[in-house]
């Protein structure tokens, strides 16, 4: 008995690396910690009433932002481990398999579990507050979208110190994700952890489509929203289309693994090919589906700091919608080198060219929104400054990479790898460091301190040109990627070595941010911010910050896209909006079933990872108890009465 | 006065690393080329850094511009209270300049696409190179974790090392028996996947006698970082007597050596005398059921051979 408790022991939990045992023992510190903490503190209910079973959409924003923070630091992680792999040949840090099941988690959890969920902490923050709505459509939906993403990523987390973690690739190409090649259970994580925080990600699309739609403020006509709203308009509607290809995709691949079909396998019948153009077909839109939004906080930015309005607003908004269509055409430029003839290439490589026609109008648009204005470089202006040549340099290697006979030569190499984190890092994270940095006091009521976030800036700055600049060099030295180790005899060892350390200058980077944060906590009373404290223009800044839990005492009106600038600027010449009197305001409860059915899921996904059918089946039931559970809850919402309202709007407003 | 200094470190400390970074990039480059892919030594090669350099000047024409543009701006406008520039904080359309950055994207991008079309059509890999030569033809199959290249001419085999006569078109047919990678001689010319269930048909051609050196481009598991072979491109003389050497001091590839050769694992540079008939058509048509094309049910692509269980009747006659 103990020996076979033993045997199972030693293929459940990884063993054998002492980098992990170190990670097992830093995860059983911290989380004695975090429940030591929440004990001796008596907070357990603070935490179930104010988070876990919160509906508020302000709130679920937060958590979303957290959670990618945490992800982005263990994806930062795992880009130095690779980093320090490559600084020098013959290095033997990683062995190969423990580097390809680095660069795997890097991948897939980079773009889905912190680029995802950091753009969807900017839209349940931000989206309501800027059209004027109390709430998202679907305020129940939204905290189940959110549970799903945090426990699908806690799922793929868990691989790496259980079972194993997948080591195919962020896309997981088959025959290479298949049981022939891949016969653990990394794979199985892969597609459940993604499966389960993709069920999340497709609602979240749709419930900010229709909140769009629906819940805009009195007088807000489509040319009436603010850029950032219609960013993340565009961007669901790319949601909308291509979160099912992924969610078919990996099914099938499930299939092919747990139930013998072979659907990607050539035995009986079935094609690799089809999965890398399904997966493609959902993987290009996804590169524009976290970019768009952050074209959205550029826009906001450049117009709120240079004191002007944003340039040639309906070029935005066309060029935005043109990108969201042209995204669906581009994906078999990641496979040129298949074969599939010069007819497709050449139809390939001229819709991706035709993308950097919109973006760079949208460039153009947003220099001259500085042209003629007043720029003041506070930190989030700063990221959006840095994001301009970056993403400039970025998008013009993206257009040298689509013309199809070159990319013959690119493909794969690190001028590949040199592109898309340029693009990735200098567009999407850049965008939402920027995002964050700007609706920080908007979230939290007081403002970061600026200094450390000018280190912090320099610092990410400069070493993302170190790390990232040599890579284009070394891919025309014909270094592709994936490898985990390389000769002396290659001569790649230079250029690699100080784009090691262009990585780590970008670790410190991230270091100053933490340091910010934590400094801004230490100091936040003296750091108290007003309801606009950087002069805004939309309207979310007419509302105290932090925000109340209704946002808008008064339903606001829309009728400009700058409408607070336009409200300012009739109150300076002495013009007020006529009084009107509060009404109680319709709110929706919280309730737990979100984070419940989502720990369900969770409990059904460790078991179809591990083929234990029957822990499967339980959390498959729990999911469909929930449902019910849900279809009889009647008391859903309630009524802030007005008395409650005058109190907070007193203490809010009287603050400040 | 105390704040010239700090914004002079704060201009000094990114150009001063920015410096550093382009010496290094450039320093290797005067040191030895090796930048390969900017350095061809065959015609597919040339065309394609033709191209590439094609496409970074039509690209150069409007970035730069842009850069300096933004650079300027973002110096003449800033906020300080000295500045004397234009300030219209309503001003925020004009037809005209809308109308300029539509359009010079547009042609900019118009004129590359017309590039690149013709590029397409002129580099397809499967299209044969303009030579008075007949090609010689290699079949290229990537294994777990090695590349074994057969030459059905001469009847011989190698396993992670490439002869090529130089100046004469070489015919690549590829395959895997393994996941997918992608066959990559940088300075002969771009890559092309080698796929399981399919043959792939890739020119290229060496203008120099001379070692370049190839590898597997696409990620394949655990030791696909061993995927590199060296190719020696030699007159036609020296690969006639390589090919009789290789004929009389090694031995031949059986079916059962390939079984072993076929399982996971790295390899050693190997030669053999011979290989089995038609082990190429067997790799491909591996998956191939009831005398049906693996891929009959997808469109013919161009660049790929559909091989159909007829075709190996009549290539093993």
């Amino acid at each position: 008995m103990l020996e076979r408790l033993k045997e199972f022991a030693s293929e459940f939990f990884v063993t054998g690396d002492p980098l992990i045992y170190g990670a097992d023992v830093a995860i059983g510190i911290t989380m004695i910690t975090i429940v030591a903490v929440l004990t001796y503190f008596k907070k357990w209910g603070w935490l179930w009433r104010n988070w876990l079973t919160t509906v508020d959409h302000k709130k679920i924003g937060i958590m979303y932002i957290i959670a990618s923070i945490i992800m982005l630091f263990r994806g930062g992680v795992d880009a130095l481990m690779m980093r320090l792999q490559l600084a020098m040949p013959n290095m033997d840090f990683l062995h190969p398999e423990h580097y390809n099941q680095v660069f795997t988690t890097h991948g897939t959890i980079m773009i889905l579990f912190m680029a995802m969920p950091f753009m969807f902490g900017l839209f349940n923050v931000i989206v309501p507050l800027q059209i004027g709505a109390r709430d998202v459509a679907f305020p129940f939906l939204n905290a189940l979208s959110f549970w799903l993403f945090f426990l699908g990523a806690m799922l793929f987390n868990l691989s790496f110190v259980i079972g194993g973690s997948p080591d195919a690739g962020w896309l997981s190409y088959p025959p290479l994700s298949e049981l022939s090649h891949s016969p653990g259970v990394g794979q199985n994580f892969y597609i459940w952890g993604i499966q389960i925080s993709g069920i999340g990600s497709l609602a979240t699309g749709i419930n900010f489509l229709v909140t769009i739609i629906k819940m805009r403020a009195p007088g807000m006509k489509w040319m009436k929203m603010p850029m950032f709203t219609w960013s993340v308009f565009s961007t669901c509607i790319i949601i909308l289309f291509a979160f099912p290809i992924l969610t078919v995709t990996l099914a099938l691949l499930f299939l092919d693994r747990f139930a013998g079909a072979h659907f990607f396998t050539l035995d009986l019948g079935g094609n690799p090919m089809m999965y890398i153009n399904l997966i493609w077909m959902w993987g290009h839109p996804e590169v524009y589906i976290v970019v768009l939004p952050a074209f959205g906080v550029f826009s906001e930015i450049v117009s709120t700091f240079s004191k002007k309005k944003l340039f040639g607003y309906k070029s935005m908004v066309f060029a935005m919608l043109i990108i969201s269509f042209l995204s669906f055409f581009t994906w078999a430029h990641h496979f040129f080198t298949m074969g599939s003839g010069a007819d497709v290439n050449a139809f390939f490589a001229v819709t991706t060219m035709l993308i950097a026609i919109p973006t760079g109008v949208k460039i153009f648009n947003w220099l001259f929104t500085m042209f003629r204005g007043r720029i003041r470089m506070d930190t989030p202006m700063l990221w959006t400054l840095a994001f301009i040549p970056c993403f400039i340099v970025g998008g013009m290697t993206g257009v040298m990479l689509s013309v199809a006979p070159a990319d013959f030569q690119f493909h794969n190499s690190y001028f590949l790898i040199a592109h898309f984190h340029q693009v990735l890092i200098g567009g999407v994270v850049f965008g939402y460091f920027a995002g964050l940095y700007y609706w920080w006091p908007k979230m939290f009521g007081f403002q970061l301190p600026e200094k450390l976030g000018k280190w912090a800036f320099w610092t990410w700055n400069i070493g993302f040109y170190v790390c990232f600049m040599p890579q284009y060099a070394v891919g025309l030295m014909g270094m592709t990627r994936r490898l985990s180790t390389y000769g002396w005899d290659t001569g790649w060892w230079e250029l690699n070595f100080v784009s090691t350390i262009g990585a780590f200058l970008m670790g410190v980077g991230f270091l100053f941010q933490v340091a910010q944060i934590a400094d801004g906590i230490r100091k936040y009373k003296t750091l108290k911010a007003s309801g606009d404290p950087w002069g805004g223009r939309t309207l979310e800044w007419s509302i105290p910050s932090p925000a109340p839990e209704y946002n808008f005492a008064i339903t606001p009106r829309g009728d400009d896209i700058d409408e607070w600038w336009e409200e300012k600027e009739r109150r300076a010449k002495g013009i007020y909006p006529p009084e009107q009197p509060l009404e109680p305001i319709h709110m929706p409860k919280n309730s737990a079933i979100p984070f419940i059915m989502s720990i369900c899921w969770f409990v059904a996904g460790f078991g179809f990872v591990f083929g234990w059918l029957w822990m499967a089946i339980l959390g498959l039931a729990g999911v469909g108890i929930c449902m019910i559970a849900r279809s009889f809850s009647y008391d859903t919402d309630y009524y802030i009465p007005v008395d409650e309202i005058k109190r907070t709007e007193a203490s809010l407003r009287g603050s400040v | 006065m105390n704040k010239k200094p700090r914004s002079l470190i704060r201009i000094i400390i990114p150009v001063v690393l920015t410096l550093v970074t382009i010496a290094l990039i450039v320093w290797p480059m005067l040191a030895g080329g090796q930048y390969v892919v900017l350095d061809p030594k065959g015609p597919v090669g040339a065309s394609q850094r033709d191209l590439i350099v094609i496409s970074t000047i039509l690209c150069a024409v409007v970035i730069v511009p842009v850069l300096i543009l933004s650079a300027v701006i973002v110096w003449r406008y800033r906020d300080k209270p000295d500045n004397k520039s234009a300030y219209e904080p309503n001003w925020s359309h004009s037809t005209k300049a809308e109308a300029i950055w539509w359009t010079v994207p547009i042609i900019i991008i118009g004129l590359l696409a017309v590039v690149t079309i013709r590029y397409t059509y002129d580099l397809e890999p499967s299209k044969p190179l303009a030579s008075e030569k007949a090609p010689v033809t290699i079949q290229v199959s990537s294994l777990d974790w090695k590349w074994l290249f057969m030459y059905p001419e001469q009847g011989i085999a190698t396993v992670n090392t490439l002869n090529i006569p130089a100046d004469r078109p070489v015919k690549f047919e590829l395959t895997a028996d393994s996941p997918m990678n992608s066959f990559w001689i940088p300075q002969l010319g771009g890559q092309i996947y080698t796929m399981s269930g399919m043959a792939m048909t890739l020119y290229l051609q060496a203008d120099h006698e001379g070692q370049y050196w190839g590898s597997g481009a696409n990620f394949t598991g655990e030791h696909f970082a061993q995927m590199r072979f060296d190719v020696n491109a030699t007159s036609e003389e020296d690969f006639d007597k390589w090919v009789t050497e290789v004929k009389q001091q090694s031995q031949p590839l059986t079916q059962e050596t390939y079984k072993t050769l076929a399982e996971p694992g790295t390899s050693n540079v190997a030669y053999y005398s011979s290989f089995p008939e038609g082990l190429f058509q067997d790799i491909v048509t591996k998956y191939v059921i009831d005398g049906q094309s693996a891929h009959s049910k997808h469109g013919e692509a161009s660049g790929a051979k559909e091989i159909t269980t007829q075709d190996v009747d009549k290539s093993a006659n």
